[in-house]
C-alpha cells in the first residue's frame, strides 16, 4: 500500500499521541525555555545502560525529538553511544507498561487486571507487611540494577529489608573487583580507571570493546588507535576490536588464565617487568617467582593454541611501553567459575608493568563527593543476609549475590525469602539456570516487579509497577569520580504517556502506605536533590541549566602526587596472598583446564552488540532498527561440513536438552571451530514484548549449568555446550 | 562554489551504527528506513584476517546518474556544495533513480517520494556538520570542502590512503574510506 503524505502524518501523530496528551504538563519543566524554532533543550543524563553519559534532549513541538551528548559531560564528550541516541524510542515504545497490573490466574500466565496505583500499592503494602508478621522484614528481598533503583532501597531498608542485591556483581564484574582488590587493595570501579586514552599498548581479553559500548572506553580505545597504540586482542572470536589489533590471538575458550601465566613468566624470565615498582611495592615476589616459573610459553601453547613465539611477541609488546600499558580487566568476566584468580592474575601482570596509579595503565580517579540526604537511620537486623550464609563466599562485595538470594529463597536457609522486589533487572535473562529461577518465584507470597517494559520477569510478577522512562522523570544526582569528579543531573524533558510514575514517586507513595512517612521528610525530588547540591555548596539552578557540575581538578597519577598506597594487608601490592592461603585458595593463581566440549557440541559464547543493552531494548522501534534479531555465529568451514549458511535458520539444543528458539547462521570466518557465539538478550518469549517476542534466540535459556566461583560466588556461565538441530 | 565531502577513517570505525541511528531521530527516518547503513567486509582465513568497516550513504557524486535520470527534476545537484537532493514535491515516487544508483542509496518514502542522506544540508548551510559526524564516538567521520586545501577533508586526502566505492561506475563519488 502506498501511503498518502496526509495517511502518513496520521500514523505519526497516532504514534506520538500519548506524547501530545501530556503537552500541558510540561510547562512545569522550568529548566530550559523554547527557543523561536520551537526547540526545547533540557540537559540531563542517559539511562539506556549503566554508563549514564550526560545529554542533552531536544524537545520540538512539544515531542520529543533527539538526544545528544552533554559537550560537558567528560563521559560522553558530547556524542552519545547508538543506544543513547537511539533513547527516543524508549520514550516512544508501543510496547511500554502504561499502568499497574495485579496478576490473575497463574504466575507466568502474562493474564492482568489494570489496576489504579492506590490498589497496586495497597496490594504490596499488605502483603509486605503479613510477610514482616510472619517471617520478618529480612524476609523480603530487592534485586536491583541501576541508579533508579535508589529511592526504592530507601524504602525497603526503611521497612527492614538487608537483603539488597544486584547482578552487576555474580553475573557480571564482581571477580575483577574482587582479583584486583586482593593484588592491589581496590576497585577498578565504573567507569573504569583505565587510561586507555593515554596508552601505548592495550590487551583485551576476551573484551570486545566497540561491540561492548561503553561510551568513554570506546572513545578513548578509538583514541589509542589513532596515537598508533599497539592493541592486543585475545578472544575466539575475531572481534570488532580484533580487527584493530597489531596481535590477534585467537585462543581456546576457557584458556586464557595459562596464556596469563605465561605472560608473567616471560617478562620474569626475561627480566622486562618493572623492577623497581615491584622491589618498592611488591609483596611475595619471590614465591611468585618460582611458582610461575613452571608456566612457559612453550607449556601454554599447548593448553591455549597461541604459539610460543606469539606469547613471547606479546609479552615483550606490553613490556616495551609500559608503564604506559594496559592489560584491561574486562566487564563482564564471570565465564569459568575461576573467574577471581583469572582477574587476580590481570591484575598481576599489569602489577609486573608497574602501572598502577600511571599514565597509560591506570589511574586513580579523582573522587566526586555530594552529602547524602540526612535520613533517620535504618532498623537494626539481628539477622545476617541471606545470600552468603556463613561467609561461604570469603571474598563479596556489599552489592551481593543474586545467585544466593535464589537459593535462600529455594531453600528457606538461612531463612525463608518470601517476597522479591525486582528493580530495572530481567532476572530471567540475567541470572543462568531459568528453571531455578522459577522454581524459587513459585515459593513467593510476593513478587514485584518496577520497569519501563515488559519482560520475562514481569510475565512472573504479582504485581507490575510501570515506571516512567529516564525521559521523564527526576532521579537521584549521578556522582561520578573519574577524569576529572563531576555530578550529573536527571530532569524530566516529557511527561510519560500513561500512567507511568517515576520511581522516587513509587517508593515515597509505598512508604506512605508501610506507615513510613518519617523517611521522606521532602514533599518533591526536587527538595530532595536541591538540598544534596546546595549542601556540597552549589547552585541548584545552575546545576538544572548546565546539567553536570564539577568537583575539583585532582591528581590522578603519582607523577601528579598520588601517593602508591595499597589497601591489601601487607599495605603491598600482593603477588601472594595471605588472604587467600587462609581461606584455602591458591595464594598465586593456578592453572585449571576448562573442560572441553563433547564431540559434535560447541561451546556457547555470548556478548554484546552496539546497539542493544542486556535484553531491555530489542522493542526500541529505532534499536530494533538496528539490529531486530541476533544470528549464532559459527565458523564457515565447519558450517560448510555439517550443511549449513549464513541466513538459514537452526536451534541450538545444550548438554541438558533444552531447545532454543530458532536462530539465523552466521557463517564466518570470524570464530574458532570449536565454540558459536552469539548476543545476548534476543529470543523474548514475553508476549508483551510484540516488537521482540521470538526473534533470535535466548542464551540465558541455554546456560542451564553455571559454575560457582569458590571466592567470590558468581556465576561461571561460560561452560554451557550445544549442538545444532536443523529446522525444516 | 564549495565541493562538500565525507572522509571516514576505517581504522578508527567500530561499526556501532550511531550514525546510523543520529541519523534516524535527526530527520524523522521512519521506521523500517535508513539513510545510512554499515558495511563489514571481512577477508581471509581465521585467524588471519582483515576487517574494514564502513560507514555507507548516497555519494553525492559529482557525476550523479540519479539526477541525470529523473523524469520530474525532483533529483537536483544542490548550489550549496554539489550536495545531491530530492526535491520532495517534484518526485512522482517512480524509482528510475532507485535503479540508477549504484549504492543502494535511495529508498521511497512511506509518503511517496524518494528519499536518501542529504548530508544534512539543513545543518550544513547553517556552517553545521551532518548528525553522523558530530555524533561519532570514535571521531571517525569528517566533514568539509574539498577546494579548501586547508579542511580536514582535503588534509586528509593527501596524507592517507583511501579508496572510494565502486569508482568503476564512473560517478566520481565524494564519500573516501581511509585505510
Amino acid at each position: 500500500m502506498k501511503l498518502t503524505r496526509r495517511k502518513f502524518l496520521e500514523i505519526s501523530s497516532a504514534t506520538f499521541a500519548g506524547a501530545a496528551l501530556s503537552q500541558n504538563l510540561i510547562s512545569n519543566i522550568k529548566s530550559n525555555d523554547t527557543d523561536e524554532l520551537g526547540i526545547r533543550k533540557v540537559p540531563t543524563y542517559c539511562n539506556i545502560c549503566f554508563w549514564k553519559c550526560g545529554a542533552i534532549a531536544y524537545v520540538r513541538d512539544g515531542k520529543l525529538w533527539k538526544i545528544e551528548g552533554n559537550p560537558l559531560d567528560p563521559l560522553s564528550n558530547g556524542r552519545l553511544c547508538p543506544r543513547g541516541s537511539g533513547g527516543v524510542g524508549m520514550h516512544y515504545d508501543p510496547d511500554r507498561l502504561k499502568a499497574p497490573l495485579i496478576r490473575k490466574g497463574n504466575r507466568g500466565d502474562e493474564k492482568w487486571v489494570v489496576a489504579t496505583w492506590d490498589e497496586a500499592l495497597n496490594y504490596i503494602a499488605d502483603k509486605m507487611l503479613k510477610i514482616k508478621e510472619t517471617y520478618g522484614p529480612e524476609s523480603i528481598a530487592l534485586f536491583n540494577h541501576g541508579i533508579g533503583g535508589n529511592f526504592l532501597k530507601h524504602t525497603l531498608r526503611a521497612f527492614g529489608v538487608i537483603n539488597i542485591v544486584a547482578p552487576s556483581f555474580a553475573q557480571c564484574r564482581g571477580p575483577r573487583e574482587i582479583g584486583f582488590e586482593l593484588t592491589f587493595g581496590d576497585y577498578i570501579g565504573s567507569p573504569e580507571r583505565t587510561d586507555i586514552r593515554n596508552t601505548k599498548c592495550l590487551a583485551l581479553i576476551g573484551s570486545h570493546l566497540g561491540e561492548n559500548m561503553h561510551n568513554t572506553q570506546v572513545q578513548d580505545f578509538a583514541k589509542a588507535i589513532e596515537n598508533g597504540a599497539s592493541i592486543i586482542v585475545v578472544d575466539p572470536r575475531f572481534s570488532i576490536a580484533a580487527g584493530k589489533a597489531k596481535y590477534y590471538l585467537p585462543i581456546k575458550p576457557g584458556t586464557d588464565l595459562a596464556l596469563l601465566l605465561s605472560w608473567m613468566n616471560v617478562l620474569v624470565t626475561e627480566n622486562l617487568y618493572d623492577r623497581d615498582f615491584v622491589d618498592k611495592y611488591g609483596w611475595g615476589f619471590e614465591s611468585f617467582k618460582n611458582e610461575i616459573s613452571a608456566y612457559t610459553p612453550e607449556w601454554a601453547y599447548i593448553q591455549t593454541g597461541i604459539t610460543p613465539e606469539q606469547i613471547r611477541n606479546t609479552a615483550r609488546e606490553l613490556a616495551l611501553h609500559k608503564p604506559a600499558s594496559l592489560v584491561h580487566p574486562g566487564r563482564h568476566v564471570n565465564w569459568y567459575g575461576n573467574d577471581t584468580q583469572r582477574s587476580r592474575a590481570i591484575a598481576l601482570v599489569n602489577a609486573l608493568l608497574g602501572n598502577w596509579n600511571r599514565k597509560g595503565g591506570f589511574f586513580k580517579p579523582a573522587e566526586m563527593k555530594i552529602p547524602k540526604y540526612p535520613y533517620p537511620p535504618y532498623p537494626e537486623s539481628q539477622r545476617e543476609k541471606a545470600d552468603n550464609p556463613d561467609n561461604k563466599y570469603p571474598f563479596i562485595s556489599e552489592e551481593g549475590l543474586t545467585n544466593g538470594i535464589r537459593e535462600a529463597t529455594l531453600t528457606e536457609k538461612p531463612y525463608p525469602i518470601k517476597g522479591w522486589f525486582v528493580y530495572g533487572t530481567n532476572l530471567i535473562e540475567s541470572m543462568p539456570n531459568q528453571l531455578e529461577t522459577i522454581e524459587a518465584i513459585n515459593k513467593l507470597d510476593l513478587l514485584v516487579a518496577i520497569d519501563v517494559i515488559p519482560s520475562e520477569i514481569t510475565s512472573w510478577a504479582d504485581v507490575v509497577l510501570p515506571e516512567a522512562v529516564y525521559l521523564e522523570r527526576f532521579d537521584d544526582i549521578s556522582v561520578n569520580s573519574f577524569y576529572l569528579p563531576f555530578a550529573l543531573i536527571r530532569q524530566p524533558v516529557v511527561n510519560p504517556p500513561n500512567e507511568q510514575k517515576p520511581g522516587w514517586w513509587i517508593a515515597k507513595k509505598l512508604a506512605e502506605k508501610l506507615n513510613l512517612n518519617e523517611y521522606f521528610p521532602w514533599t518533591d525530588i526536587e527538595e530532595y536533590l536541591k538540598y544534596r547540591i546546595e549542601s556540597a555548596g552549589y547552585s541548584y539552578d545552575e546545576f538544572k541549566s548546565k546539567g553536570i557540575i564539577f568537583g575539583e581538578k585532582q591528581p590522578i597519577y603519582d607523577n601528579e602526587g598520588v601517593k602508591q598506597e595499597f589497601f591489601t594487608p601487607s599495605g603491598k601490592v600482593e603477588f601472594y596472598s595471605n588472604q587467600l592461603a587462609e581461606y584455602g585458595f591458591d595464594p598465586i593463581p593456578r592453572y585449571i583446564p576448562p573442560d572441553d566440549p563433547p564431540p559434535g557440541y560447541f561451546r556457547l559464547l555470548f556478548g554484546r552488540a552496539p546497539v542493544h543493552t542486556f535484553s531491555q531494548t530489542q522493542t526500541n522501534r529505532i534499536l530494533r532498527d538496528m539490529m531486530n534479531e541476533n544470528e549464532v555465529w559459527i565458523n564457515s568451514d565447519i558450517a560448510n561440513r555439517i550443511g549449513i549458511k549464513s541466513g538459514d535458520y537452526i536451534r541450538l539444543k545444550n548438554q541438558d536438552g533444552i531447545i532454543s528458539n530458532k536462530v539465523k547462521v552466521k557463517a564466518t570466518q570470524k570464530i574458532r571451530g570449536d565454540c558459536v557465539y552469539m548476543v545476548h538478550g534476543f529470543g523474548h518469549r514475553s508476549k508483551a514484548l510484540s516488537g521482540a517476542y521470538m526473534r533470535g534466540a535466548s542464551d540465558a535459556e541455554l546456560i542451564t549449568k553455571y559454575k560457582i566461583d569458590p571466592i567470590m560466588g558468581g556465576t561461571g556461565m561460560n561452560v554451557n555446550f550445544v549442538t545444532i538441530l536443523m529446522e525444516d | 562554489m564549495a565541493r562538500f565531502a565525507m572522509v571516514i577513517d576505517t581504522k578508527k570505525c567500530v561499526g556501532c551504527m550511531d550514525c546510523v541511528v543520529a541519523c534516524k531521530t535527526e530527520n524523522d527516518v521512519p521506521e523500517g528506513f535508513n539513510r545510512d547503513w554499515l558495511a563489514y567486509e571481512t577477508i581471509g582465513k581465521f585467524p588471519n584476517l582483515h576487517q574494514e568497516n564502513r560507514s555507507e550513504r548516497c555519494n553525492h557524486c559529482d557525476n550523479p546518474p540519479c539526477v541525470y535520470c529523473c523524469p520530474c527534476g525532483a533529483s537536483y545537484i544542490s548550489s550549496l556544495g554539489g550536495i545531491v537532493l530530492v526535491d520532495q514535491n517534484k518526485c512522482s515516487g517512480c524509482k528510475a533513480c532507485i535503479a540508477a544508483c549504484p549504492y543502494n542509496a535511495r529508498f521511497i518514502h512511506p509518503v511517496g517520494y524518494a528519499s536518501k542522506c542529504t548530508f544534512c544540508e539543513h545543518r550544513v548551510k547553517h556552517g553545521g556538520k551532518p548528525a553522523c559526524v558530530e555524533v561519532c564516538p570514535t571521531h571517525c567521520m569528517y566533514f568539509g570542502d574539498l577546494d579548501d586545501p586547508m579542511s580536514d577533508v582535503a588534509q586528509l586526502l593527501k596524507a592517507r590512503k583511501y579508496h572510494t566505492l565502486i569508482p568503476e561506475a564512473g560517478t566520481e563519488p565524494n564519500v573516501y574510506y581511509l585505510i
